[in-house]
């Protein structure tokens, strides 16, 4: 940024050209969230018991892993989204606006990954 | 960025200047169930995942912490976060389509979204524990 020209002085303060892509997935996820989370709760009141055998026995069949799986990443990518409107609201200094938009990244990804990664392994029999 | 021109210019009105209504209550509302729930609500989804996958002596210990008082405390409220940031979700899916911007139209929904998501809430609790 330069300070220069008129056009130099405002040159990169503008929107990051993304906005609309953030929106429209921060929506394309909720919509997900709506779906997958409402079938989390009708499956739970549904369930027989919260013992361990019904709980593991149900989240291993192939329909209840997917969708569980898909409620991982759709709600840490939903959260994600969220979270950075949250810092990029209140954390007005670059360096560490930076620094927590990198630490959500970490957070989300390796939230999502130990998720997906727990339900893959009862879905494949850790314990059957 | 900040010269001396744009430095002083007025920030555009908050929180203190305008007169108190319910679509600040449910705006506010949406933004503290989503955060509190991408750090609670989240949390807890792995705690349980990860205590299924890591057999039934760590899902005792789950199942323990989850059915104390505080556990109860946490799981209701995480319900009610779902349920109160869903109907203001399909509120702001509304708004979206420029639909309910109507000053009673907004109001209506501004009150009646929160309410809803007790509701919901009241009603998936009743729903676990009378089955």
């Amino acid at each position: 940024m330069g300070n220069g020209t008129s056009i130099g002085r405002v040159r990169g303060l503008g929107s990051a050209k993304t906005g609309a892509h953030h929106w429209l997935l921060q929506r394309f996820t909720a919509i997900g969230n709506l779906l997958l989370v409402l079938w989390l709760a009708v499956s739970l009141v549904l369930l027989p018991d919260f013992g361990y055998a019904s709980v593991a026995e149900w989240i291993a069949r192939p329909i209840p892993a997917t969708a569980m799986a898909l409620l991982v990443v759709s709600t840490f990518w939903h959260a994600r989204l969220g979270l950075q409107v949250l810092i990029e609201d209140y954390v007005h200094e670059h360096g560490n606006k930076f620094a927590c938009i990198a630490a959500l990244n970490l957070a989300a990804f390796a939230g999502a990954a130990f998720g997906v990664f727990c339900v893959v392994r009862l879905a494949l029999g850790a314990h059957a | 960025m900040a010269t001396a021109s744009t430095r002083n210019r007025p920030l555009s009105p908050h929180l203190q200047i305008w007169r108190w209504g319910p679509h600040m209550f449910v705006s506010i509302l949406h933004r503290l169930t989503g955060d509190g729930m991408a750090f609670a609500g989240l949390g807890v989804l792995l705690w349980w995942l990860g205590a299924l996958a890591g057999g039934p002596k760590s899902y005792e210990t789950f199942a323990w912490a989850m059915t104390t008082p505080v556990g109860y405390i946490v799981l209701v409220g995480i319900s009610w976060a779902f349920f109160t940031h869903m109907m203001s979700g399909l509120r702001h899916f509304a708004l979206d389509v420029g639909a309910g911007f109507e000053l009673n139209t907004n109001r209506f929904w501004s009150i009646l979204s929160p309410i809803l998501g007790v509701a919901l809430t009241a009603a998936f609790w009743a729903l676990l524990l009378l089955r």
